[in-house]
């Protein structure tokens, strides 16, 4: 699957993915796993997916990414099983001309990633419990800038 | 990856529908997938419906839970066919 890994992510090869000498502006998002007072003893994140829609989900954000932006290229890429805190579990790199459809597009991309992406967390705390993490009405905007 | 194939099934046809099961839910139902036979024409809601009617614990899923028929988000609205593929989602929780 080229959007769900099981490994760390690597940063640079998402910009060699996205990038060009026509592109002259590349952002870049990660979103990391927080451990945080506010957030508790969070060792890691463990997540999950419906992996054949995440896929194809990933797919249909990217083309509309480049519909919208027919000069940027964008990728993403989830990392699924456990994620220890610190490290990425989502990244997006965008390209284009100038850096306003860059930030753009990376930004619409991450968006309609958290909205749409059927992936479940559950984190993992240092006591050895494990709770559920759900984008839930009314700890949507909390849990929307979890990982921003 | 297509929707709910519009082929269309006679009236009283039986109709079988998967149900998948992801994260809290699979954990809910201690299974990640069940089968479902329904009589055609058949929603999305009729074959949630059913679920939670004919097998045990799906009563304790919500009424309402987010779909994805044949890997795609829809509605309640929407026709189910024979073969079709329905997940059930929990609260998205991706990032």
């Amino acid at each position: 699957m080229k959007h769900l890994t099981r490994s760390p992510i690597d940063p640079a090869a998402l910009l060699a993915e996205v990038s060009d000498s026509a592109r002259g502006g590349t952002a870049l998002f990660l979103g990391t796993v927080r451990r945080s007072e506010q957030d508790g003893p969070v060792r890691a994140i463990e997540y999950t997916a419906y992996e054949e829609m995440a896929e194809a989900e990933c797919q249909k954000i990217l083309a509309e990414a480049e519909d919208r932006w027919p000069e940027a290229r964008c990728t993403i890429i989830h990392r699924l099983g456990e994620v220890p805190a610190g490290e990425a579990s989502i990244a997006v790199a965008a390209a284009a001309p100038h850096r306003a459809e860059a930030f753009t597009a990376c930004r619409y991309v991450i968006e309609e990633a958290k909205k749409r992406l059927p992936i479940w967390k559950r984190e993992l705390m240092d006591d050895g419990t494990r709770r559920w993490r759900e984008n839930q009405e009314g700890t949507t905007e909390r849990w929307a800038s979890r990982s921003s | 990856m297509t929707a709910s194939r519009q082929v269309p099934v006679a009236a009283g046809t039986s109709i079988t529908v998967r149900f998948r099961f992801f994260a809290r839910y699979a954990e809910l139902l201690g299974k990640n997938e069940s089968s479902v036979t329904l009589k055609a024409p058949a929603t999305v809601a009729d074959a949630v419906r059913a679920l939670r009617e004919r097998v045990p614990g799906a009563q304790a899923l919500p009424e309402h839970p987010l779909v994805a028929l044949n890997r795609e988000h829809v509605l309640y609205d929407r026709p189910v066919s024979d073969g079709d593929e329905l997940a059930l989602l929990p609260p998205l929780a991706g990032g």
